[in-house]
């Protein structure tokens, strides 16, 4: 003897709910299988639905009149046979798995672009961060959680500190402890780059630029009342490197995924420093400006630097870059290449030396060409015939070749 | 306010537009003295009279085709399709006719004619009383297609669908029928066409999807907020031409993004969400693009189980959210 | 002398040679798109040649102005006497702005212009008789005094929208008629492949109407009976379905060789029933068309088929800008 459950049936495709209308049978009634036993009305159909199983009506649990969802127990049934019938629905299994293994961190340095993006707009340094996404992965929501914490600026200071522990000593009391952000950062992880992975070599060439200086002096006077800037001889090696390039594009290059590209435009970047601040904006097209072009570029640029501050814009798309290492009395210089480009040029100080010419000492202006360049991709000897071309340029600038 | 659910929705569109403005009328198989086999049109035929709720021969073009033709002499047809699946007699007066009449005659002709049919499974209906056949009209420029999910946006998009001087195609759930009840407004109001609606605000997970699978998942993102996953949720309800903006928006708005749909997967209306997304929100991606949808088998077989293997519920709503919750 | 038939029809002499110069005019632009087309300038020909009797006639016995037609893409001749001008023709035929049917974006032939109760037209055929159906509803429901006339080739009656559109109409007695112009060949199929009943007037009785063959060389017959089903429709006795026999005097299109599926002796059988020439014949035969006047008709249709082409040839293009123009309403 078992009780048997008589449910609302589905009367119809989009049928939700029916109502009794009419109970055929009441408690204690016996019926048989396929007797009706009430009629219910839907808003699609009225029906007088049969019984599921023979036996005795236990219970009414729907009155006449009342509306309730299609599967809802209507009534009950003593049932002595054993049922035939499917009624109970299978119950399938359906737990949700969430498989979080616990220290799985294979995602760890899988990056999104939308994480990508917000660290680099921010200045984040994603080893910072700890994932919560799957095996690991850094989400977006926990870049912005770290954001909205404040502890970007607190970690940068953690970390030096712990460098210097681990391989020098404790600073002391009175020692000022700066902190690696901003530009500063960037510079340093940019240098880090580059001498980590570029093989660097260098090359040193002189150059007499005797008759460059004799010219510049001649119309750098009339030149300043004009443009209403100096003409700096940075110009003139601007001028020539950009010249020099358009014959050796071998030097015009970046260094991409394994790939070196060699590009059509000459982009030169150059340094420009504010405070102890060190930026890169890009000389556009060099090879199309005269040096009179090349001057004023190279001033709006540095104005720029030190006033509004440069735009973006200004310093993407360098394809290699002169440095003006004369500036500060240098003579020689290492430099370090500018990432990805392959190869930099330093410009040291023009100085008089005395120099043999035709078997005579001479006083000539002489200035000394640095060139660092990345050994994967370029070789000694076309960086040596690139830097004699630049000083031959150079040194074939006077009143009568160049024009300004 | 007052309480409907979405099929009484539907009926009090047609009824008011049918006051409203006596160019509407209504064609269809059992329109009219029956009120339809969903009892969509319940009442109208009384009201209204045989004249302008016809029971028309059973042959799905010529509905389509005389609703066309009385749309261009200046009426607004509603041509009511019994089932989406039975549809495809009409495809030809759809596709060739009604969608490109404005265009073709240079803006001279138009074709103000809404087509009615009842679509999606789930409802024992097997192959071909369950059909998701949207995919098949939404490469259709000069036709709208539009799902509502709720009664309310049903009554206001229909009313919208019955006005606009374009051909609407305009399919409704019929699970939802009365599956969903609400409070509706009792006032004139239409539901633009064209826009997608943000049905939940979340920061977790976007789903965009529509139809019945809209309010599976606001069922699903209400039970998960519990949880702590917080949804976010896109109802295209036109699904052609896209609501674009609404789309990147939405898409962005959390960068994991789940599209949902109850048709087959392949080919189907939520691929060119995705490609939308992809095409606009690349930076603001935390996870790939996931996709929901049926298998791509022909159509739902009538065993439950089978049945039940093919649809998209809630269950399998909830795994999706979750999983991409946690990448 | 031979036996005035148009006076008895209501048709005055200056109808008839009204009606005559619609059929040489459709006939003569037909032939100068085909040159055009021989000599590149304009892609695509679909003749009228051989039916602007049935044509002319049909549409001569509706009220031009009230009544609308959905024709089939040769219906230049009916177009013609719906309002339609050479020009407007010649426009369509260089796919030019200013083409009326659809400012260059169809095929020439797919006409439509809603200021002349023109019905715009596809490719597809016979889906045009629904809508024709669709237009005779509005009639009904509205209270409208106006008929709708659809035109369609012998192929089309095959096709699903023929009998649903036509049942349709039958059942609820719709102010629809349907002209058939059956010119015997299907592209290259020919009636009887095409055509399992004896003929395709018969298939009327299925959908509850009567139905008609008539000689569509004839525009006189075409008149008489269209002009009856007219009657019929306004008075509210339902449709009818007119089979105007005609012949095809052309290739398909100008992308057909008709060579390689009729014989020279069927063409040359075909133009001996040129209705273009019998009409002529029997307007001569009552004394309405003397030389002198064929001449002066003649002479003024070539000057405005010249006319009309010079226009269109020198007509500009729309612009490439409205190409996203007009898809939805703006």
């Amino acid at each position: 003897m078992t009780i048997k459950k008589i449910t609302m049936p589905k009367l119809g495709e989009s049928v939700t709910e029916g109502t009794i209308n009419e109970w055929f049978v009441q408690v204690g009634d016996r019926v048989n299988k396929y007797d009706p036993i009430a009629e219910v009305m839907t808003d699609k159909v009225n029906a007088e639905i049969p019984s599921s199983y023979t036996g005795v009506i236990e219970e009414v649990i729907v009155t006449e009149g009342d509306t309730v969802t299609v599967g809802d127990i209507i009534c009950t049934m003593k049932v002595t046979e054993a049922a035939t019938s499917v009624d109970e629905e299978p119950k399938v299994e359906t737990k949700l798995e969430t498989t979080t293994e616990e220290k799985e961190t294979s995602m760890r340095h899988r990056y999104s672009p939308a994480v990508l993006r917000l660290a680099q707009e921010n200045d984040i340094d994603l080893t910072k961060l700890t994932g919560t996404g799957l095996g690991g992965r850094i989400t977006r929501k926990d870049v912005e959680a770290y954001m909205k914490s404040g502890k970007q600026s607190e970690t940068a200071i953690e970390r030096e500190p712990q460098l210097i522990r681990e391989e020098t000593r404790q600073p002391l009391e009175d020692d000022e402890i700066v902190p690696l952000q901003g530009v500063r950062k960037a510079i340093a992880d940019k240098m880090t780059l580059s001498k980590r992975e570029i093989p660097h070599a260098w090359l040193k060439v002189e150059a007499d630029v005797t008759d460059l200086v004799q010219y510049r002096e001649n119309i750098k006077d009339n030149f300043k009342r004009r443009e209403g800037h100096s003409l700096t001889y940075f110009a003139f090696f601007v001028y020539a490197v950009a010249r020099a390039l358009r014959e050796y594009p071998e030097l015009n290059a970046t260094w991409q995924d394994g790939n070196i590209v060699r590009h059509k435009e000459i982009n030169l970047s150059i340094a420009v420093a504010k405070d102890n601040e060190l930026y890169v904006p890009v000389i556009k097209r060099a090879d199309e400006m005269s040096i009179a072009g090349i001057a004023k570029e190279i001033e709006r640029l540095a104005t720029k630097a030190r006033t509004t501050g440069l735009d973006h814009e200004d310093m993407v798309g360098g394809t290699f870059t002169v440095n003006n290492t004369g500036t500060f009395g240098s003579v020689a210089s290492m430099g370090i290449i500018n990432y990805p480009q392959v190869a930099i040029l330093q410009v040291e100080s023009i100085v008089k030396r005395p120099v043999i010419i035709d078997n005579m000492f001479a006083a000539r202006d002489i200035v000394n060409l640095c060139l660092s360049l990345d050994h994967r991709v370029l070789d000694g000897l076309i960086c040596g015939r690139f830097l004699a071309r630049v000083k031959k340029i150079l040194q074939a600038m006077n009143k009568n070749t160049a024009f300004v | 306010m007052t309480e409907l659910s979405y099929i009484q929705a539907i009926n009090v569109a047609m009824k008011e537009e049918m006051e409203r403005d006596e160019n509407v009328f209504i064609l269809g198989e059992d329109v009219g003295v029956k009120g339809g086999v969903f009892r969509a049109t319940d009442g109208l035929y009384d009201q209204f009279g045989e004249d302008r709720v016809i029971d028309a021969p059973l042959a799905e073009s010529a509905i389509v085709g005389v609703g066309i033709g009385a749309a261009m002499y200046g009426m607004r047809a509603i041509a009511e399709i019994q089932f989406a699946d039975f549809i495809f007699p009409a495809m030809n007066q759809i596709i060739s006719e009604a969608a490109k009449i404005r265009y073709r005659s240079n803006n001279d002709w138009f074709c103000p004619i809404t087509i009615r049919a009842p679509y999606g499974g789930g409802i024992s209906g097997a192959l071909y009383h369950s059909q998701s056949v949207e995919a098949l009209f939404n490469s259709t420029p000069g036709l709208k297609v539009v799902i509502p999910s709720s009664p309310t946006d049903a009554k206001g998009l229909l009313k919208a669908a019955i006005r606009d001087n374009d051909p609407v195609l305009f399919f409704e759930h019929k699970r939802a029928y009365r599956l969903l009840k609400e409070n509706v407004p009792t006032d004139d109001y239409i539901v633009p066409i064209g826009e997608a609606a943000v049905k939940r605000e979340g920061s977790d997970v976007t789903v965009i999807t529509y139809g019945l699978m809209v309010h599976f998942a606001q069922q699903v993102a209400e039970r998960l907020a519990k949880d702590g996953i917080d949804v976010h949720i896109l109802d295209l309800r036109t699904i052609y031409p896209l609501d674009e903006t609404a789309i990147i928006d939405a898409a962005q708005k959390t960068g994991k993004v789940l599209l949902i749909t109850e048709d087959n997967k392949e080919g189907s209306v939520i691929g060119e969400v995705a490609a939308i997304i992809a095409e606009h929100c690349l930076f603001d991606l935390d996870a790939p693009i996931k996709r929901l949808a049926a298998p791509d088998v022909p159509a739902v077989p009538y065993a439950q189980p089978l049945e039940k293997e093919f649809v998209v519920d809630e269950e399998k709503i909830e795994r999706a959210i979750v999983e991409l919750s946690q990448f | 002398m031979v036996e005035n038939r148009h006076s008895s029809l209501g048709l005055s002499d200056e109808d008839v040679i009204q009606m005559y110069k619609n059929m040489l005019l459709a006939r003569k632009l037909d032939e100068r798109m085909w040159l055009l087309n021989r000599a590149g300038k304009i892609p695509f020909v679909v003749s009228c040649q051989g039916q602007e009797a049935a044509q002319v006639g049909a549409a001569y016995a509706l009220e031009r102005g009230t009544d609308f037609i959905a024709p089939y893409y040769r219906d230049l001749g009916m177009v013609l006497t719906f309002g339609m001008n050479a020009k407007e023709i010649m426009l369509s035929a260089f796919a030019k702005e200013e083409d009326p049917s659809s400012g260059g974006r169809q095929m020439p032939s797919h006409f439509g212009k809603k200021a002349n109760g023109i019905i715009t037209g596809s490719s597809p055929v016979t889906t045009q008789v629904p809508h024709a159906v669709g237009f005779a509803l509005a009639a009904k429901i509205n209270k409208k005094q106006f008929v709708t006339l659809t035109a369609l080739g012998d192929g089309s009656t095959n096709q699903g929208d023929f009998h649903e559109g036509l049942n349709f109409a039958g059942v609820h007695r719709l102010p629809v008629i349907t002209l058939v112009e059956n010119n015997r060949i299907a592209i290259s199929v020919p009636f009887e492949k095409q055509i399992a009943s004896e003929n395709i007037a018969i298939r009327a009785k299925s959908y509850g109407m009567p139905g008609y063959v008539v000689d569509g060389t004839d525009p006189l017959a075409v008149y008489e009976v269209v002009k009856r089903a007219r009657e019929r429709a306004i008075n509210g006795d339902g449709p009818t379905l007119i089979e105007a026999v005609t012949v095809r005097l052309t290739a398909h299109s100008s992308d057909d060789d008709d060579r390689t599926y009729r014989t020279t002796e069927e063409l040359e059988r075909a133009k001996e029933q040129d209705c273009v020439q019998l009409f002529a014949k029997y307007l001569q035969e009552v004394g309405l068309l003397t030389d002198t006047l064929a001449k002066e008709i003649d002479a003024e249709l070539a000057k405005e088929v010249n006319e009309a082409t010079d226009y269109a040839e020198n007509a500009p293009f729309a612009s490439v800008d409205t190409i996203h123009e007009h898809v939805y309403e703006e």
